[in-house]
């Protein structure tokens, strides 16, 4: 049960059964809708830019509870952040999380210190870099923020 | 082994079920996705490599007629298996999918135009549905989907309803993928040979479970896959009756189909060798061969009395885990049990499940519109083989009250 553990942590099973910033934001001014064909997966995001920076963003997402987890966290992790520091953002956690093709080089072992600390509260989250069928679920919702936000 | 003696005797002749996953014997319930492939399979892989490595039908050194043998020998053993009675109505194809392809272009083509209907039901894997969604767009017809009732049985009388002489073919599950329903398919059959339509099925999830007759049932085609079968991936069967074949074009040419070749024309084989241009997949056809006298000695009846009453068992024993809600409760169902868990998503338990050694599917297992219908984007499936019992569905349910202990529902 100790991979398990590792896996689904307190911090995620939380924002899996309570997610932050769920819905759709009324006043958005960029939107994108995504799924993971395999498991039918569905996420969208919504969110308020001004001055290239996140000034409000929602997720909604139906699916499992590291895509649910991974959404609520990404809307409080991208909040206030410019359009750079996102993209920067995203690039690290879909590295951590070892997603094939991530822009920083994509490893089986764990982040560096510097990079935890980056990370934040996402840092629970790279445990599915041990889990490889499991990537896709924690990276869907940061695809789909990079696509509505339309950076790279 | 047969299967009085037992599973775990059965599960001796499967050597990737000795393997232990994070430390628990391997329970694997994913055998409608393939199935583990007895020892026998295996040798007789490697013993085309190593014995009778040559082309089919064209050598006639001592390694091309050994090949030939085992070729032509793989083919009669599906003929026997499908109690067809022709051998040249078994044609060889890379897997079911390919299979149905086929039909749907070298008939479908010629026999279903503009204002023609073709019939699937709403079981049908993507497989057998996608095919005929792109020949109805190719000859302007209208897809007719028959739909299920809630305990995932087909509507027959919906069915019965819209056949018409429009009618041009009716293509169908024998047993759904996503549910285990056993389809009426020897009705359906009579039913659609009264409006003068063909019928094609897709016996993927059946062959392994039960014994086919295609002349009894009476059907035009009949495809599977051998990797479902105990058999290698990359080979599987189509029936088709003879007079069908013989009207039916090639759709890929190339060496091993022709009789005469000149700059401009060029004349066919007579089938099944005018559909299996270029070299065959003889590993795979004599693997597959070997696999059909597997599970012919082990005995198609008493498989399929075993996977019917492991089903029976398995809906039991999940019916009464807190929380749990079988998807599809057909009266007649083989080899699938599919189900979701209150406040645990498919995939999450499929991660919990395979911590405890037990690999079941989750997801829309190819069947998009059996989702839709239940209402839920995916389902957790566990499917049966010959080497399974109740004790890999304890496992299966003990694992489930782990995914609770983690999930806290």
């Amino acid at each position: 049960m100790s991979e398990l553990t590792q896996l689904y942590q307190e911090s995620i099973l939380d924002h899996h059964r309570r997610p932050r910033n769920p819905g759709c934001l009324p006043d958005a001014t960029h939107s994108s809708e995504g799924h993971n064909p395999l498991c039918g997966d569905r996420v969208t995001i919504t969110a308020r830019v001004a001055d290239a920076r996140v000034l409000g963003v929602c997720c909604e997402a139906r699916g499992c509870a590291l895509c649910r987890a991974s959404g609520s966290m990404l809307t409080e992790a991208v909040l206030g952040l410019t359009l750079s520091e996102v993209s920067d953002l995203a690039a690290r956690f879909c590295a951590a999380v070892g997603a094939p093709g991530a822009r920083t080089p994509a490893t089986s072992v764990e982040p560096s210190d510097s990079e935890q600390a980056r990370l934040g509260p996402l840092l629970a989250l790279a445990e599915v870099r041990n889990f490889p069928s499991r990537i896709r679920c924690a990276t869907l919702s940061w695809d789909v923020l990079r696509a509505a936000l339309g950076i790279g | 082994m047969s299967m009085s003696e037992g599973t775990a005797a059965l599960r001796r002749d499967f050597p990737a079920l000795s393997q232990h996953i994070h430390g628990h014997r391997l329970v694997y319930l994913d055998n409608a996705a393939t199935t583990q492939k007895p020892q026998c399979v295996i040798d007789e892989t490697v013993r085309c490599y190593t014995e009778y490595c040559a082309n089919v039908h064209r050598g006639a050194h001592t390694l091309g007629a050994r090949a030939s043998a085992a070729y032509d020998g793989a083919r009669a053993a599906v003929q026997r298996l499908l109690a067809a009675e022709h051998v040249d109505e078994i044609v060889f194809f890379g897997g079911c999918t390919a299979a149905i392809n086929f039909v749907a272009r070298a008939w479908g083509d010629e026999h279903v135009g503009p204002g023609d209907e073709v019939c699937v039901s709403e079981l049908e894997h993507h497989s057998n549905l996608l095919p005929w969604q792109e020949l109805c767009k190719r000859r302007g017809a209208r897809l007719r989907v028959i739909p299920i009732d809630e305990r995932g049985e087909l509507r027959l009388d919906v069915y019965a309803e819209w056949l018409s002489p429009r009618t041009k073919l009716v293509a169908v599950a024998h047993v759904s993928n996503a549910l285990g329903t056993v389809n009426p398919v020897a009705e359906m059959i009579r039913l659609a040979h009264g409006v003068g339509a063909r019928v094609l099925v897709d016996g993927a999830q059946a062959v392994s479970r039960q014994p086919v007759d295609v002349c009894a049932l009476d059907c035009d085609f009949y495809a599977f896959s051998g990797h479902k079968l105990y058999g290698p991936f990359g080979i599987g069967a189509l029936y088709a009756r003879r007079e069908l074949l013989a009207g039916m074009p090639p759709v890929a040419t190339g060496g091993g189909m022709v009789e005469q070749v000149e700059s401009e024309r060029s004349s066919f084989a007579s089938a099944p060798q005018r559909f299996e241009a270029g070299t065959p997949n003889l590993a795979g056809a004599s693997g597959l061969g070997c696999a059909i006298g597997y599970v012919e000695r082990v005995g198609l009846n008493a498989i399929m009395a075993h996977d019917r009453a492991l089903v029976a068992h398995a809906r039991r024993a999940l019916a009464r885990q807190p929380g749990v809600q079988l998807i599809g409760t057909a009266d007649d169902a083989l080899g699938v049990v599919s189900f979701v868990v209150e406040g645990i998503h498919p995939h999450d338990l499929s991660t919990v499940l395979d911590q405890a050694g037990v690999a079941i599917r989750a997801g829309h297992h190819c069947a998009q519109l059996v989702m839709r219908h239940f209402d839920v984007l995916a389902t957790v499936r566990a499917s049966f083989a010959l080497y399974n019992d109740e004790s890999d569905v304890d496992a299966l349910v003990l694992g489930l009250a782990q995914a609770r202990a983690v999930f806290g529902a």
